[in-house]
């Protein structure tokens, strides 16, 4: 078995120490450092872009949260604008109602007087046209022209019963 | 594996399974009686080195990963979380030994069965039990001192585990210390009997479909399976060898449990 040759012990040992030591310096002096600062700087990026995710995250959410507030106070001023508005129609229409109504009763009331006072001229004028038709019947008939004070009281008469 | 069929020629049988698990002095270098000479072996062990740092600095700095840069930190971050289930906190300070043999077994392991075939012949070096036994006495020998070190004799109460009935302890005791004596020698055996085994089979099969001709296909087939089989133990002979020197060395970090 060429593993237990003595002779071959030495050159073997000594090649191991030399590159095993070699490698140990390699190991330790440079690829430690190397892979583990890329190890840790790629965790520090990794937590860093996670934390500026949450922070992003958090941030939408008060956006979201602000617009929220926003509408909600939008919506309520419009509702204030839309009932104020209707209250000041409310009121508006029932004065221009009530100024209708008033000028409506004015007028009625205007008619009214103007309609007795025609019905009054038109009574007075019947009295006369009864005296004239009854003087000139009275006349007709009898050939004769009765007195004035004997027809307005034959009229009135007759006017009465 | 199949292209050292043709090299184990020079006892004529050429089909020798365990050549491949023979040392070549490439460079021989020599310090008085000292022999260092850079082998085959070391080619491995420096190809090991260059594939694991590559892997692991080439192209790691980005934010999103490209996917060889996930391999990387993937490695980084499970030896991490191992680091920091067997030990604690305390033991953030072993992170770098730990991730350093785990890269090196791994790398070891895999470059044994992912050779270029021609240009290099594979090898693999924690196929050798001299290679996992000096890795696993670094870990064993070091948690050792260390125990002792940071709790003094206090480090023996890990042979007498706290909860046990004294009468129990005359048998306890013995069967804990050469439980921890023999920790060392299972660590390495483990990985090395593996890899040696995993690689011979390969060899023994490759064989076979030279051997068989056209009815060759089947341990073709067999071999591929078997190939996938080699990569999961490569890993898993790693992350073994890894996890169990945390847990001794969390032994030495607390040895009352």
């Amino acid at each position: 078995m060429p593993q237990l040759i003595v002779a071959d012990f030495l050159p073997q040992l000594i090649w191991l120490a030399i590159t095993f030591g070699a490698l140990y310096f390699i190991i330790s002096r440079l690829a430690i450092p190397k892979i583990g600062s890329v190890i840790e700087q790629r965790h520090g990026r990794i937590a860093a872009d996670v934390a500026e995710a949450s922070r992003l995250k958090e941030d939408t959410e008060k956006a979201i949260e602000t617009y929220e507030a926003a509408l909600a106070e939008a919506r309520a001023n419009a509702h204030a604008i839309v009932s104020e508005n209707r209250a000041q129609m409310t009121a508006e229409i029932n004065k221009e109602a009530a100024a209708l109504d008033e000028r409506l009763a004015k007028q009625l009331a205007d008619a009214e007087v103007s309609i007795a006072k025609t019905r009054d001229a038109a009574m007075a004028q019947v009295t006369g046209i009864a005296q004239d038709t009854t003087e000139t019947i009275v006349t007709e008939l009898l050939g004769k022209k009765p007195t004035r004070a004997a027809i307005s009281s034959a009229v009135s008469s007759a006017a009465k019963g | 594996m199949a292209s050292n069929t043709s090299q184990g020629s020079e006892g004529g049988l050429a089909l020798d399974p365990m050549h491949q698990f023979e040392i070549s002095r490439i460079i021989p270098i020599k310090f008085g009686s000292i022999d260092a000479s850079f082998t085959n072996s070391s080619l491995w062990m420096v190809l090991t080195v260059v594939a694991v740092s590559a892997l692991l600095l080439l192209g790691t700095k980005r934010i999103v990963p490209s996917r060889l840069q996930s391999v990387g930190e993937m490695i980084y971050e499970f030896i991490s979380n191992m680091v920091r289930d067997t030990m604690g906190d305390e033991g953030r300070k072993f992170f770098p030994f730990i991730l350093t043999l785990f890269c090196f077994i791994l790398g070891a392991n895999m470059l044994g069965l992912f050779a270029l075939p021609v240009l290099l012949h594979p090898f693999t070096v924690t196929s050798h039990i001299i290679v996992t036994f000096a890795l696993a006495a670094l870990v064993w020998v070091g948690a050792t001192v260390y125990g002792f070190y940071k709790h003094g004799l206090g480090y023996l109460k890990l042979f007498a585990p706290s909860g046990t009935p004294p009468v129990m302890l005359p048998l306890l005791v013995p069967i804990e210390i050469i439980s921890y004596l023999s920790r060392p020698v299972s660590l390495s055996v483990r990985l090395f009997a593996n890899m040696m085994a995993g690689h011979t089979m390969l060899k023994v099969f490759a064989t076979f479909v030279v051997a068989l001709g056209w009815a060759g296909i089947i341990p073709l087939a067999v071999m591929v399976g078997f190939t996938g089989l080699e990569v999961l133990i490569a890993f898993l002979q790693a992350f073994v060898f890894a996890i169990l020197s945390c847990m001794y060395i969390n032994d030495a970090l607390h040895p009352s449990h």
